[in-house]
């Protein structure tokens, strides 16, 4: 755009709205900031009143989080004397540690889960993409509104006969049976941004390439697949994102085998009391890598959040 | 491995296990709250994998979804648990759905007699139907709701003045309900120690049972009772009876004016916050967190204590504690059923109230030194005395949420009266027996 | 594009010389490449949804396994719509539903708009004012719970610092006037950036020239505004009313951790009742019924809407 345009704003228009946004952008930070500082807080400073901005920060937190302990009477804390820092830590409160706790496990749940239904989702929502974007596939636009209307069913709708089907199928609490489910969500989004992806791939490529010789299918992988990267790694993302702080399905249908982190971190309690720094340093933990994906994805992510149907 | 390597190797395995009657060992999973005491309970736990080889594996989960969650892991036919510390309401569940095994003919196998625990603990926790001895669990952990309060403050002389100038009474332990709300009202928005500090902690928890938990301390005291005749679901004049609305709008009354602000949707957790971060001189909680608030370093000690819920027409306190169950779905009910029955000898039954968990053994109750043994001793034995529990009937989660709605729509939400409160409970429960078929 | 073959090829195609090719036929291919896809959503929607509608004519409980199940015929359905609870949690819905969109396209709309001034660094701010909604809504709904607290949460003091009111003077999740705005107070901050980035992608798919004739006209900027700007967003911003409404009224995650429906049944919205009747009380006959209506609900709702949508683009 030329800056002689008249649509270009004056410079105080720009200085106001700056001013503006950045507040705003501050604003909702709050929230985010303060579940970092939590993290660090000790027990005592994370409930204390006023809120403590200003504190000692401490890894207890994190501590309690990684880990299980014990109380123990006094005469066994003096026959063992701490090994370590977290040790030294949980002392204070005339415990030891005894163990990990359970959020490793939820976090490679997150993990399994995620990663299996985001691969399942793009392999199967890559092949409909690319047969709905090439070829003439009869009642083609009732089936692609029918995927996406299955998105409309609240979960904890679909979750009852889940929940029957499961049962009989011995799905309940399994990585596999939250994969398929979470498969059955995604694969909506995943055809529907992909087909867009492919869309914009112009067809003459594959058409050279049949005429080379390729068949359909080495036309496909060879290619539109490396054509269509980009955009199938961004879907990979959005489907992972929803996969990991999905959150009514996994407590309904998961109760620790398969649970993953979003149920299982608010209700992390301490010994005795809710214990805030260290659903805080969970929080971090989960979210972080979440962030980073995001900042990533920016030039994605409108496409990704409205199922391709705004482009950019 | 060989087929002579593997057969002197089950020998000797079989030599060495005098004790479990399999020769297998198994991995275990015991299902419980995550509190204080299931922690106590892997320490103790530490010993019966190292008599029988087994290996026990926890899965705790937070009172708040606890129920939500075994409940769920029950009725979907989970293998997770093969040992359930299940809350003793489910009993009725657990039995009439084969989620649980019954205990009968193993207790008589190996000669572990039910009147070796306390009375009211066998009937909650073990038996279904309610008094018949048809056991499915083991008393594992008695219960009951109990108050604590800041010692330090009571025993403060210018508090005391001040209480004495307020009231005209002593400041003490209270008596009564009446005295309980009058101690709380006065500490209500005082100043101590240039902070503002508020009566009392209670529960008012919509989402699971918290806010039933709380007003039954306050219905048993008054005579509150669920049916006219046990066993005959008339509830009409029983759970709306003049007592019963008393009670009621009392337990409003000790909401609006003397708990502190923000307690709205507050159960075990944010009671004992409240009492940690120094906002309330007492507060409400369940006997099992008694050993850990003692050892608070900032709370404890020596600046608590505790009192059994005061009375008011009789004497009544909550029931909550558990029985330990074998779960009929597990594939190693052999090895479960072994620890049950180590679990049931008085010596393990010793250290496990000196670790932190409440025996329900007369051996251990009846110990001459079990009232000194811990400043909460004596109180529990009395609570444990007068205890009521809430409906144990297989349908208990939909009459427990129809009360949660009821009174936390009554006392929270402010709908209503008591008198329509209670009414609206009988009619929600009413709908619940017929369709069970028991009206 | 870096593969020579593509290049190669892509100088000189004969168009749909491509018929000829060994191997599968496109019809073929199209149905093995479409039918897993579609195999699986009926499996995993389709049959569900069937069977629901088959179990909300009974009294089923799944919790019950080995009681009778009898045919109850619409009694479920009678039951749930004579309820006047049921009625009320509509009603906490729609409160829901409308003011979360109502501040959403209000501050999301202005913030685009702000955006669109093109100042500097204004990609980095959108993407920190975006972040909100990427994130897990239980997890940020729980600690929300905290930031409420009155006595030892951060958000009433900052109420406090601004208005001067004693900080635990007012219970945003616990008073029954409050609790309501509490919740539309978190989905707006979590999903603001939603509308904003689609109001965004409006602004800068209007052509520079329009403004520019506009401005040849000697159109007030205002005019220009109301009779440019706001018509050419418009189809944008019923697509993120669509969204945002659909999402609405499935909300479950961030509402059950903020306040689990209460006090009392103040925001009890649909989705959560619905939890308690199919997974508490294991009501399922009861709760497969309420899933219908509530399925049905949404469904009309959309249809009419897209409809309005697409009448608005075709202006």
């Amino acid at each position: 755009m030329s800056s002689f345009s008249v649509t270009e704003p004056s410079k105080r228009s720009k200085w106001v709205a700056g001013t503006l946004v950045i507040t705003y952008a501050l604003i909702t930070m709050i929230p985010l900031v303060w579940i970092l500082l939590t993290g660090f807080k000790s027990p005592a400073d994370a409930i204390s009143y006023p809120p403590k901005v200003v504190f000692d920060p401490t890894l207890e937190g994190y501590v309690n989080l990684f880990t299980t302990r014990t109380r123990q009477t006094q005469e066994f804390l003096n026959a063992n004397p701490p090994q370590n820092w977290a040790d030294e830590i949980v002392r204070q409160y005339d415990m030891v540690i005894v163990g990990p706790s359970k959020f490793g496990e939820r976090f490679m749940n997150s993990v399994i889960i995620g990663f299996g239904s985001t691969f399942l989702s793009i392999f199967l929502g890559t092949l409909a993409a690319y047969a709905f974007s090439r070829f003439k596939v009869p009642l083609k636009d009732d089936l692609l509104f029918f995927i996406l209307s299955t998105r409309m069913m609240p979960p904890v709708a679909v979750a009852i006969p889940i929940f029957l089907m499961f049962r009989n199928l011995g799905l309940s609490d399994t990585h596999l049976g939250m994969i398929l489910l979470y498969t059955g969500v995604n694969i909506s989004l995943a055809v529907w941004l992909l087909k867009g992806f492919i869309d914009e791939i112009p067809r003459e490529y594959e058409e050279a390439a049949l005429i080379d010789g390729y068949t359909r299918f080495q036309a496909f992988y060879k290619v539109v697949l490396p054509q269509a990267a980009t955009g199938i790694a961004s879907t990979a993302i959005f489907c992972l994102i929803f996969a990991w702080n999905e959150y009514a399905f996994a407590v309904l249908l998961t109760s620790a085998t398969a649970q993953t982190a979003p149920p299982f971190i608010p209700t992390i309690i301490g010994v005795g009391g809710l214990d805030w720094p260290a659903v805080a340093a969970g929080a971090t933990i989960f979210l972080i890598p979440v962030m980073i994906f995001t900042i990533l994805m920016r030039k994605h992510l409108l496409r990704g959040i409205t199922f391709g149907a705004v482009r950019k | 491995m060989t087929y002579s390597k593997l057969a002197s190797a089950s020998a000797i395995v079989l030599a060495a296990t005098t004790l479990s009657t399999t020769a297998k060992a198994d991995d275990l999973t015991l299902c419980w709250a995550a509190w204080d005491p299931a922690n106590a309970l892997v320490e103790l736990s530490k010993e019966f994998e190292a008599e029988s080889g087994h290996t026990m594996n926890f899965e705790f989960v937070p009172w708040p979804n606890f129920a939500d969650r075994m409940l769920n892991e029950l009725n979907s036919g989970g293998k997770l648990c093969d040992l359930l510390i299940g809350d003793s309401q489910w009993i009725g569940g657990g039995a009439e759905n084969g989620h649980y095994v019954q205990l009968n003919e193993f207790f008589d196998a190996e000669s572990i007699s039910m009147d070796d625990f306390a009375p009211a603990t066998v009937y909650a926790y073990s038996t279904w139907p309610k008094g018949t001895p048809n056991y499915y669990a083991l008393p594992a952990m008695g219960d009951a709701n109990g108050w604590f309060y800041r010692k330090d403050w009571f025993d403060d002389p210018e508090i005391q003045a001040a209480y004495k100038d307020a009231t005209g009474q002593d400041l003490r332990e209270p008596e009564s309900q009446k005295e309980l709300l009058q101690i709380a009202q006065f500490f209500q928005g005082r100043e101590i120690d240039g902070k503002t500090v508020y009566g009392a902690a209670i529960f008012t928890e919509r989402g699971s049972e918290g806010i039933t938990m709380g007003v039954t301390g306050a219905l048993y005291p008054w005579g509150f009772k669920y049916e006219n005749t046990p066993g005959s679901y008339d509830m009409e004049g029983a759970v709306n009876s003049p007592e019963a609305v008393e009670a009621l709008e009392f337990y409003k009354e000790f909401y609006k004016t003397a708990t502190p602000p923000g307690y709205t949707n507050s159960y075990m957790g944010e009671s004992l916050d409240a009492f940690k971060s120094g906002q309330v001189a007492m507060a409400m909680n369940w006997f099992a967190f008694f050993p850990g608030l003692y050892a608070d370093p900032n709370t404890g000690g020596d600046k608590i204590d505790f009192f059994v819920n005061p009375p008011q027409n009789v004497a009544g306190s909550t029931l909550g504690g558990q029985g330990i169950s074998v779960v009929s779905y597990s594939e190693k009910q052999d090895a479960a059923l072994e620890y049950i029955k180590w679990f049931a000898q008085p010596a393990v039954q010793a250290k496990w109230w000196e670790l932190g968990g409440y025996s329900a053994h007369n051996s251990v109750l009846q110990d001459p030194g079990f009232v000194d043994s811990a400043p909460f001793a004596g109180d529990f034995l009395l609570a444990m005395n007068d205890v009521q529990d809430f409906w144990q009937e297989p349908a208990y989660a939909e009459l427990l949420l129809a009360m949660q709605k009821r009174i936390h729509d009554y006392v929270v939400a402010d709908q209503g009266t008591a008198q329509e409160a209670l009414d609206l409970l009988i009619e929600d429960w009413t709908e619940t027996f017929q369709d069970e078929g028991k009206l | 594009m870096s593969d020579r073959t593509v290049d190669r090829v892509a100088q000189a195609t004969p168009v749909r010389v491509a018929r000829k090719i060994r191997g599968l036929s496109d019809r073929a291919i199209a149905w093995i490449f479409i039918s897993p896809t579609i195999f699986l959503l009926l499996a995993i929607n389709i049959f569900p949804l069937i069977w629901t509608i088959q179990l909300s004519f009974t009294n089923f409980k799944a919790n019950r396994i080995g009681r009778e199940v009898k045919d109850v015929g619409f009694r479920n359905y009678e039951r749930i719509l004579t309820d006047s609870d049921t009625w009320l949690n509509m009603q906490a819905t729609a409160h829901f539903l409308f003011w979360t969109i109502f501040f959403q396209v209000l501050i999301g709309f202005t913030l685009a708009w702000l955006l669109n001034k093109k100042f500097r660094g204004n990609d980095l701010w959108t993407t920190i004012i975006v972040l909100p909604m990427m994130l897990s809504p239980a997890v940020v709904g729980n600690f929300w719970k905290f930031l409420y607290q009155p006595q030892i949460g951060l958000f009433n003091y900052i109420v406090s610092w601004f208005t001067g009111k004693d900080p635990s003077s007012f219970e945003m999740l616990g008073s029954v006037q409050l609790a309501p705005w509490a919740i539309v107070i978190v989905d707006t901050w979590m999903w603001t950036p939603f509308v904003m980035l689609i109001c965004l992608a409006g602004l800068r798919s209007i052509p520079d020239y329009i403004y520019e004739a506009a401005e040849v006209d000697r159109a007030s900027k205002l005019r220009q505004f109301f009779t440019i700007t706001i018509p050419m967003v418009l189809p944008f911003l019923m697509l993120a009313v669509l969204f945002r409404g659909i999402e609405n009224f499935k909300m479950f995650d961030l509402v059950v951790q903020l306040t689990g429906g209460g006090p009392g049944s103040t925001t009890e919205l649909t989705s959560i009742n619905l939890k308690r009747e199919a997974f508490e009380k294991w009501r399922t006959g009861y709760a497969s019924a309420y899933a219908i209506i509530l399925f049905v609900t949404v469904f009309g709702l959309a249809s009419i809407y897209v409809k309005a949508l697409n009448k608005v683009k075709q202006r």
